[in-house]
């Protein structure tokens, strides 16, 4: 186990730990900078894990960091992508222009939301989210001259400062500079008084106040933050898919969001990244599945008769081709995590990482949830 | 006018039980079940299933169906939710939605992605009466409504069990001390509930279509559920049927699109101005 | 002095009178304790103080300041800081992030200057941390710095949590009910601790106590409280022999 020294206070301020930390994060580092060059295939699939990392971000901000827990971010995602791909394709703006100008709509969403969300607390603002994300919807259904309806609207690539950005590569990068902006941000705020306010609002909203915390100014910064982000993700999104329609943004979105935050683990930013990576590349394993597992089934009944192990390709195919399977694998995932690893895949890494660093005095309780109150200890 | 009147109440209703799903439990657990509108999907398979492949009569289906739907609520509860007791409200309310998800893929792996028409006996029935035309669906959603309503206050009101339920919900710790076998209790409410969002499902069934989709009408009702502020048994009701009512005016009244979204845009009003509802009473924190 | 001056307050909740007229004042540098049985009003005043509830009648003033006037969030800055009965710390976060929040009311931080965490950001978050040690040193709480609250026994948030309170850096603090739930050697401590934050800090002390120990140790006044109706005020000893106050105890 490795001890600090502290020496000053500014020492607590650094994004990373220690030198060791620091120096890992150096290596993940190059390992994303050298990535293109080994997996080209998998490169879009990976830049949607880097959008979507914005997204956790962003609803890690609200929901793990202030409390707030919203059940529609895929329509800030929606305004995002439709107010970007308007600002650059309707109005001709310069790409970066319009990114910032997209985030800005969508903050302003956000504050929408964010003002009656005031009075409100716990299920009853994840209903009005819901509500609002629903109606976000019919209106990017309906708003046929910006949105082009259900006709669905197609995005060109990228072109910043007259260089574009066609090539998966270049996209990848984008993408992951985005996100390591978006971090540094949020991190930075996590650091400061604002990041201290969202926690106390989280944690007791009456003592926060009493600390001197005007709730309504930081829960309506929360929103605004986060939509922001949601807004730049949004962007990047759009060109991701390369087509938007409005039933992209549906409310299974908005769930796949909150299942980043979950699977990954409440109240941390790594959490958000994991998640995003998670429900990002679950689809491709899926499909990959898709291939792959009918055989092996057929493969292995087959040793019991040829005949039951083609009728297991065929049954194990028909089941996995099977369009409802994706959504309840999700639904599956969401319902395991929550009963069996509330703190997260993140919070599975902290126990694995402390069961080495303290190796062999690893203790269980470690972990457990204290539930008795009444204790007292003497203080010396 | 009356007709359209008569449909919103009608649509109402739906809403309203659906809500009233959401309110028993919310009650009595304090968790926010989001599976309710597709507990009320899987009782309109259900019944569909008996009626059309295994050609039961509609009444057996009906009382098949909705007995099914109500002990797999009970199984879901004993199951699942009961491990969840006791924390944060924003883990259960992800644990439901979860099990919402599996409910409509299980739906579409056992019945499909079509769209099926349930035949009832009230199906393409009509009673012209001063004028206006009222098909027999409708009567049998608000009446089956009534009758239900009327069955769940004698329940609640007269049994031993039903006011041991209001008891457990009303102070678990106190109830448990009582003698209330509460876990018991839990798991009863959690199948009337379900049976109740059934029998919503198959009422609604010969009006709209079942498909796998139905259960986002779960949705509305939770404008309603809101609406009638959240721990409120008529309230729930009164919340349905205004959001039904509104729903079906505004179809008729205002421009296309805005029906779909009328609900939403009510819930987000109601929220915004009176964020307990129209009954409920919103408790604040004791410092 | 007179710096916390209450005059006719009057609570009702529905129909229930929670306070009914009841008057005092705090002067400078005192501690000024309120008794009185369960359910007397004693909260519900400290309630009216940080601006949770709004008096039915009533007035309230802080340095001659109307304080109906002020938003419940800007209570801290003018330097009235609280805790409360049943503890209110942000449980998922460490004690040093506790007592940091409690520097919030001096944060005079833009927000660019935090999102891009520029210098003078820094600077200012490293003044809040040598705030912040200066408390900790001041209540002993090295050892639990980066420790969460959740894994904290109830002794030691107490503690923690008057700590968050004086990390505002308060005229006025308000005290409800320190010693609940403390071990008898705890509330001795607390009792030190009250008396130091009067005398080394300067803080006057407004406190909520059921424990008369507690109470004939650290006030130099008391206020009886019974049915949201002021009984007597005076020393603790006055106080304890009234025949008002022993009838509401004992019953009559």
């Amino acid at each position: 186990m490795r001890f600090l020294l502290k020496t000053s206070y500014e020492q607590d301020l650094r994004l990373f730990r220690d030198a060791v930390q620091r120096n890992w994060y150096i290596a993940l580092g190059l390992a994303l900078l050298v990535l293109p060059a080994l997996v080209p295939t998998y490169l879009v699939d990976i830049s949607l894990v880097f959008i979507y990392g914005l997204c956790g971000v962003s609803l890690m901000v609200l929901a793990g960091y202030t409390g707030l827990v919203s059940l529609g971010h895929a329509a800030f995602l929606g305004i995002g992508a439709y107010a970007h791909v308007y600002f650059v394709q309707d109005l001709g703006l310069p790409w970066v222009i319009s990114v910032a100008l997209a985030a800005a709509v969508t903050a302003g969403a956000g504050v929408l939301v964010g003002l009656p969300a005031l009075r409100m607390t716990g299920v009853y603002l994840s209903i009005a989210t819901l509500a609002f994300a629903l109606i976000i919807q019919e209106v990017l259904t309906r708003w046929e001259r910006v949105t082009h309806g259900l006709k669905g609207r197609p995005v060109d690539k990228p072109v910043i400062f007259g260089v574009s950005l066609a090539h998966d590569a270049a996209f990848y990068f984008l993408c992951l500079a985005a996100l390591i902006g978006g971090l540094w941000l949020t991190a930075n705020l996590l650091r400061a008084p604002t990041g201290r306010a969202w926690v106390a609002i989280r944690d007791s909203e009456i003592a926060a106040q009493s600390m001197g915390v005007n709730r309504a100014r930081y829960k309506t910064l929360a929103f605004a933050y986060s939509a922001a982000l949601m807004g730049v993700a949004g962007a990047l999104f759009a060109h991701k898919v390369g087509f938007l329609a409005p039933d992209i943004f549906s409310v299974l979105l908005s769930i796949q969001f909150l299942l980043m935050v979950v699977v990954g683990g409440l109240g941390s930013l790594h959490g958000a990244l994991f998640g995003a990576a998670f429900v990002a590349l679950l689809p491709v394993l899926i499909s990959e599945a898709r291939d792959r597992v009918p055989a092996w089934a057929g493969q292995v009944v087959a040793l019991a008769g040829k005949d039951a192990g083609a009728a297991a390709f065929l049954g194990v195919d028909r089941f996995v081709k099977q369009p409802g399977l994706e959504p309840g694998l999700f639904g599956l995932i969401l319902v395991l995590f929550i009963l069996f690893e509330p703190l997260g895949v993140y919070g599975r890494w902290r126990k694995v990482q402390l069961y080495f660093s303290t190796f062999p005095l690893y203790k269980r309780a470690t972990f457990r949830r204290q539930k008795t109150y009444m204790r007292s200890e003497r203080l010396r | 006018m009356l007709q359209l009147l008569l449909n919103g109440l009608a649509v109402g209703c739906i809403y309203g039980l659906v809500a009233l799903g959401f309110v028993l439990i919310y009650k009595a657990t304090e968790l926010v079940n989001f599976a309710q509108g597709d507990l009320m999907m899987l009782g309109a398979f259900t019944c569909y299933m008996f009626v059309v492949w295994y050609g039961a009569g509609y009444w057996l289906a009906f009382v098949l169906a909705v007995v099914t739907v109500a002990l797999f609520g009970a199984a879901l509860d004993s199951a699942v939710l009961r491990r969840v007791l006791g924390q944060p409200q924003f883990a259960v309310v992800m644990l439901t939605i979860g099990l919402g998800a599996i409910f409509r893929s299980f739906a579409s792996i056992v019945w499909g992605s079509e769209i099926y028409t349930l035949p009832t006996p009230f199906s393409a029935r009509a009673t012209r009466i001063a004028g206006v035309t009222i098909s027999h669906e409708y009567i049998s959603i608000i009446a089956g409504t009534v009758i239900l309503c009327a069955a769940l206050y004698a329940f609640f009101t007269f049994t031993r069990v039903g006011v041991a339920m209001q008891a457990a919900s009303q102070n678990q710790l106190a109830a448990y001390y009582m003698g209330i076998p509460v876990k018991r209790m839990f798991s009863l409410i959690w199948a009337i509930s379900a049976g109740v969002a059934a029998i919503a499902g198959i009422l609604l069934a010969p009006v709209s279509l079942i498909d796998i989709n139905l259960g986002f009408l779960g949705l509305k009702a939770f404008a309603a559920a809101v609406l009638g502020g959240f721990g409120s048994i008529p309230g729930a009701l009164a919340g349905g049927v205004t959001i039904g009512l509104i729903e079906l005016f505004s179809g008729a009244y205002l421009p296309q699109g805005v029906k779909d979204v009328a609900a939403y845009v009510v819930l987000l009003v109601v929220l915004a101005i009176r964020p307990q509802g129209m009954f409920g009473t919103i408790a604040r924190k004791k410092v | 002095m007179t710096l916390l001056e209450a005059e006719q307050l009057s609570m009702n909740f529905g129909g229930i009178r929670a306070l009914d007229g009841v008057s005092f004042e705090v002067n400078s540098g005192e501690v000024f304790t309120i008794i009185g049985p369960n359910g007397a009003g004693k909260t519900t005043i400290f309630n009216l103080i940080s601006r949770i509830y709004e008096p039915t009648r009533g007035r309230l003033a802080f340095c001659g300041r109307d304080l109906l006037r002020v938003p419940a969030h800007d209570i801290a800055a003018l330097g009235i800081a609280r805790t409360f009965q049943n503890i209110e710390l942000f449980e998922h976060a460490s004690v040093l992030q506790n007592l940091l929040l409690g520097r919030h009311a001096h944060a005079r931080g833009r927000f660019v200057e935090e999102l891009l965490f520029l210098p003078r950001a820094r600077a200012r978050e490293v003044a809040h941390r040598e705030a912040v040690e200066r408390v900790i040193d001041f209540l002993d709480l090295q050892a639990h710095r980066d420790s969460l609250v959740v894994n904290l026994p109830y002794g030691v948030r107490k503690v923690v949590e008057m700590g968050r309170a004086l990390c505002t850096e308060p005229r006025l603090l308000l005290l409800d009910e320190p010693s609940s739930g403390l071990s008898v050697e705890e509330t001795e401590d607390m009792a030190f601790w009250i008396q130091d934050i009067r005398t080394v800090l300067g803080i006057t002390v407004l406190m909520v106590e059921h424990d008369m120990s507690l109470v004939s140790a650290v006030s130099d006044r008391v206020l009886a409280l019974d049915y949201g109706r002021v009984l007597t005020v005076g020393t603790t000893r006055e106080v304890q022999a009234h025949p008002d106050v022993v009838k509401a105890y004992l019953g009559a």
